[in-house]
């Protein structure tokens, strides 16, 4: 990891260590930022805290449709936890986990959530993964007064007091894929094509307003096929009646692999058509094949041939940890920032207290992230760059484009809904 | 004769069973549970709406319905819609670019409430359509179906058909459902907020004083003639049909029965739970549901609830536990309720603790004269006679 | 837009329609012959095709594990392997619960719904809840280009032929056999079959297994389309038995044309609607027919 500037708001785990040993000599310890704060300091609002835990939960599906997607983001959270009590907690507290799972169902997640609001009393929860699940569990996030950290790259059209977004919002992701298209690739008329929820139709609307208003260039398809299908042989036959510059695309879950399979089974490869998609991380890429998704593209902003030294470190531990077979996509990155963006906030606030979290969240930087620097913008979603990347036939991504700055998180995007 | 004594003694059990399911629902939890929990009861026990309806459809009607999701998404979704305008007043929703109208409305660019939503800006239209809805598809569907005389398989495919079709167009129709998210973020009843404790208390004592109301409804149902009739159907149809009955009317009088209460269940669960999505409609939870018919015993209304119970506290329980273990368990609970207890909890109590519980009647009235034994004997002798007639109705009621 | 491509385009999109329509067949042959042929409501069907899939996959890991160079021929092994995986599964559950149920046909759907969950179970703990995709060789996998703007796809044209493969197998075993002719005695009357000396209870057996068997076949050519998951099999079962119900359920034939009708309704559809409509109508179509004919397409003579 970097060395790291000592702002007040940045965190990086070598600070914590210098600290630790800062607090070994009790004269020198800081007050505050000392693991011997007392507990009734730090939390005033009757969370699970006690002088040498702090309870969180984990609410991700490990059944169901959705085990396929959030099983990544389940062992780069229990990863962050580990390596953040290797270093000693969080206000030298350790940090105890307690894991729920959401069964892919959208009202078990509600109840879970309620479960570990109500009766754990978790000072933060890391979970959700769709944005039905999201939206399932807000109520009681809001009502409970509970703190969500949610991994997934989303729609936006959401900004609440409860939840910090660690992935992108839907600007973020397309706005940067869709002028790299333009500029670099030519791309005039583009073909989308999406799972049939809410995710895919905000982010093509988006991708609508700025080809047609911003870019003048022309949409000559939109698609949306139910979740799962596995069916697509007639849409192959509009787009080949169509004959788009560029297919976008943000087919998710399993019918990522049919339809993948169906446009390299009608000929339509790298080599011959641009493809954009805001939905293929390497966790999809396995499941669909190297062979069938080579040259086509990816907008995300992590990729885990990222070429620096925080991501060769995490790249790392987490194959040390789950097997060398492991691999890492934009949202399990997302996740692993959880944990740490909220021990940051924790320590800032110097306070478990769920207003003082997140009213410290605001500005806070992180330096270790794997994706590079990342920071949290008032509006509690990740200011953060975003890239391109290439598939390989070894079902590995190679990173063609990079945004020169961090991209403002704009969930309400202006000209766009 | 016989049979006039039995079907007395037979009522009055079944009220004391009512009771003590009463005393249970309404006193003993609500004692012993936190309102977290109590809250989760309150949701089982709107699943319990369509386990009644199925024993009266399945048990009682010989007619197995895999779509009764449906009728619980409907009933749920019309409260919900009801829920969801009174909670985007324009206020709230002012940071839409059309304030005023569902946010879901206004992120897939609706500018406008669609008319199909409009009723539902009244409560007491809601209230209606909440049962009407339900019941006019149940009556569409079954209306077609049984006058043709289509039963048992094929009624039980073409009603996942069905779930099938509302499912992908509630889902594909986001703009004015909600899509795969469903309805979320219901606050306020009338203006009476429905997330707080009290309400949360007052609710769940709705919800069991509605169901309760509904099993005695049923209970009445099966004691009139027309359960007799719907028993007679189900195991001998051409009779009835050649004793002048109109058949297809009975079943789909049950049928629709069934759905207006598992719409009135969906509506109980979207106030307690605070919102309604679409895999409540699905094909796997219609067989869910289905299985706590089965596992409470499909020819007890009482042991359904008692089903619904301890199938979904056992889900949570394990689930929180063994997440890995549940769906074995699960399974396990499918193939041995079907295998080895074909009448569920309620052919087991009625085995096994049922005939204890004469003994033990019958002991203590032994010391009376002669004459007072005698009903005694005749309850002895109804009893064999229940028994047998379970063993009977298994394959006569599931073959039809 | 020239003739030409419209001639192409109009082309492939009938090839869409009939490889949808082999898929839909493929599903719907083995549930033909337990649902149709039986009476058994099958609710593990989807489960017997990942079975199928799970085999494919297994094969490819394992090839590519010790024989490598072996991977070009490894898939119609691995079909036949499939086969074999889903009969032996097929064989046990008939053995240990199918039997017991045959006058209860509704409760059948219940206790194979158990298994289906037990089944998907043994997979996401032994396999784990990602989904996989095998390996194709090569020659599965782009498309035939006779000529310039028309692709057909290889992996339609392998299903289609292996699906024609497979149904004139089903109907020569049903009505040029022994077996067939048990199976046809056992339906049309199991008590004179029984009579007859036939051991109806062999030939039930047997039926499943091979109904299974079948659906192992299906699972395993679907994995040149899509990926295989544990609940990847609730995806078919609903479309399968549609396709059965709606062909009337037990004639074969029916089960023929029901998929290509519904096949060429839902791929012609798609091309004109959006794809979630395209499914709605389709199955809005199937049961509104079904309501009006509820013995579905072709109906056998003895009904009850």
């Amino acid at each position: 990891m970097k060395p790291t500037d000592n702002t007040a708001d940045t965190y990086s785990p070598q600070r914590r260590q210098i600290l630790q040993v800062m607090g070994a000599l009790p004269l020198l310890a800081m007050p505050g930022l000392s693991f011997a704060q007392a507990t009734a300091q730090v939390n005033t609002t009757k969370l699970a805290v006690t002088d040498k835990e702090v309870t969180v939960g984990q609410l991700h599906s490990s059944t169901g449709t959705m085990a396929i997607s959030e099983t990544g983001s389940i062992q780069a959270e229990q990863l962050a936890i580990e390596q953040i009590n290797a270093l000693g907690g969080v206000l030298g507290r350790k940090i105890r986990l307690i894991k729920e799972d959401g069964a892919s169902d959208w009202p078990t997640f509600a109840e879970k959530a309620r479960k570990l609001l109500i009766n754990d009393h978790c000072a933060a929860i890391f979970g959700c993964w769709t944005s039905a699940s999201r939206k399932a569990v807000l109520p009681i996030f809001e009502k409970e007064n509970g703190l969500l950290y949610y991994p997934t790259f989303y729609e936006g059209l959401e900004q609440s007091k409860n939840v910090i977004y660690t992935g992108q919002e839907a600007t973020q992701q397309i706005l940067y894929g869709l002028d790299w298209a333009q500029k670099e690739k030519n791309a005039k008329s583009f073909f989308l094509i999406g799972s049939d929820y809410i995710w895919p139709r905000t982010s093509m609307k988006i991708a609508r307003k700025h080809i047609e208003n911003f870019q003048k260039g022309k949409v000559v398809g939109e698609e949306y096929y139910p979740l799962g299908s596995t069916n697509f042989g007639s849409l192959v036959n509009k787009i080949k009646l169509q004959k788009p510059d560029c297919l976008f695309v943000a087919v998710v879950g399993g019918s990522n692999v049919a339809f993948y399979k169906a446009l390299k089974a009608a000929g339509i490869t790298g080599v011959k058509q641009l493809l954009l998609t805001i939905s293929v991380t390497e966790d999809e890429l396995t499941g669909v094949g190297g062979e069938n998704f080579n040259g086509f593209y990816a907008s995300m902003k992590y990729f885990q041939s990222l070429e620096n030294e925080n991501n060769k470190k995490f790249v790392a531990a987490f194959k040390a940890k789950y097997g060398p077979k492991a691999v890492i996509g934009d949202v399990t990155q997302a996740s692993y920032l959880g944990p740490w963006l909220w021990k940051a906030a924790v320590e800032k606030a110097r306070s478990f207290d769920v207003d003082k979290v997140v009213a410290a969240s605001a500005n806070i930087e992180l330096t270790s992230a794997p994706e590079g620097y990342v920071k949290v913008d008032p509006n509690h979603h990740l200011w953060s760059k975003s890239r391109i990347a290439v598939g390989l036939p070894d079902a590995s991504f190679k990173v063609v484009s990079e945004s020169p700055n961090l991209i403002k998180p704009d969930p309400f995007p202006k000209g766009y809904q | 004769m016989n049979l006039n004594i039995f079907q007395s003694w037979n009522t009055r059990y079944q009220l004391i069973s009512l009771a003590v399911l009463g005393v249970i629902l309404m006193v003993a939890l609500p004692l012993c549970l936190d309102i977290f929990r109590l809250n989760m009861v309150g949701k089982y026990l709107t699943y319990a709406f369509v386990a009644i309806g199925l024993v009266m459809v399945w048990g009682y009607g010989g007619v197995l319905s895999l779509g009764q999701g449906v009728f619980f998404g409907l009933g749920g979704y019309a409260m919900a819609m009801y829920l969801k305008l009174e909670a985007s007043d324009p206020e709230s929703t002012a940071i839409q670019s059309t304030p005023g109208i569902p946010d879901f409305m206004d992120w897939n660019q609706l500018t406008e409430l669609p008319t199909f939503w409009l009723p539902f800006n009244s409560l007491p239209l809601t209230l209606i359509a909440v049962i009407v809805v339900p019941t006019l598809l149940a009556w569409m569907i079954s209306f077609a179906m049984f006058k043709r005389r289509v039963g048992g398989v094929y009624f039980a495919i073409i009603t996942q058909a069905v779930a099938l079709i509302l499912t992908v167009l509630i889902i594909g129709q986001q703009g004015y459902t909600g899509g795969v998210n469903g309805i979320t973020d219901l606050k306020t009843l009338h203006g009476w907020d429905t997330r707080t404790d009290s309400a949360k208390l007052i609710l769940y004592y709705l919800c069991v004083v509605l169901l309760l109301a509904s099993i005695l409804l049923c209970r009445w149902i099966q004691t009139s003639k027309l359960g007799t009739l719907l028993l007679a159907m189900r195991d001998k149809e051409e009779r009835i049909r050649f004793s002048g009955y109109d058949v297809s009317s009975f079943k789909i009088f049950t049928f629709c029965l069934a759905a207006a209460l598992s719409g009135i269940g969906g509506a109980m669960f979207t106030l307690q739970v605070g919102f309604m999505s679409p895999s409540f409609i699905g094909i796997v939870p219609s067989i869910e549901m289905v299985i706590y018919a089965a596992v409470g015993g499909r020819l007890s209304l009482v042991g359904a609830v008692y089903g619904t119970l301890l199938v979904n506290s056992g889900k949570t329980l394990f689930s929180e536990t063994f997440p890995d273990i549940w769906l074995f368990l699960m399974a396990a609970l499918f193939i041995g309720v079907t295998m080895a207890f074909p009448m569920g909890l309620a052919g087991l109590w009625d085995k096994y603790v049922t005939p204890c519980w004469k003994r033990w009647l019958q002991a203590r009235r032994a010391p009376a004269p002669q004459v007072k034994a005698a009903p005694g004997a005749q309850a002895e002798v109804s009893r064999k006679v229940n028994v047998s007639s379970i063993h009977e109705e298994i394959p006569a009621g599931l073959g039809a | 837009m020239t003739p030409s491509d419209i001639f192409n385009i109009t082309l492939m999109q009938g090839f869409a329609g009939l490889s949808l329509f082999a898929v839909l067949l493929l599903m719907g042959l083995g549930l033909a012959i337990i649902f149709g042929q039986m009476g058994v409501i099958n609710m593990a069907h989807g489960e017997f095709m990942t079975i199928g899939a799970y085999t494919v996959y297994l094969g490819s890991v394992l090839t590519a594990e010790y024989a490598p160079e072996f991977m070009p021929y490894y898939f119609p092994f691995a079909i036949v392997a499939a086969f074999f995986f889903a009969f032996i599964a097929g064989w046990l559950i008939e053995w240990g619960l199918i039997r017991f149920l045959y006058q209860r046909p509704l409760d059948t759907l219940l206790a194979t719904w158990g298994v289906s969950l037990a089944i998907q179970q043994i997979f996401r703990t032994c396999v784990g809840p990602k989904e996989v995709s095998p390996t194709l060789p090569d020659w599965l996998l782009g498309s035939w280009a006779p000529s310039e703007g028309l692709d057909i796809p290889i992996n339609g044209i392998f299903v289609l032929s292996l699906t024609i493969l497979v149904t004139l197998g089903v109907v020569l075993a049903l009505y040029r056999s022994r077996w067939g002719l048990r199976v046809r005695a056992t339906v049309s009357n199991r008590v004179m079959a029984n009579a007859t000396g036939i051991d109806t209870k062999k030939t039930d057996r047997l039926t499943f297994a091979i109904g299974c068997g079948i659906a192992g076949i299906a699972g395993a050519a679907f994995t040149t389309i899509g990926s295989t998951g544990p609940t990847s099999g609730q995806l078919y079962i609903v479309d399968a038995f549609l396709v059965v119900t709606f062909g009337g359920t037990a004639s074969l034939m029916g089960t023929v044309v029901s998929a290509f009708g519904i096949a060429q309704t839902q791929s012609i559809s798609e091309f004109f609607l959006a794809g979630s409509m395209a499914k709605v109508l389709t199955l809005s179509v199937i049961v509104l027919i079904l309501m009006i004919r509820p013995q579905g397409l072709f109906a056998s003579k003895v009904r009850h």
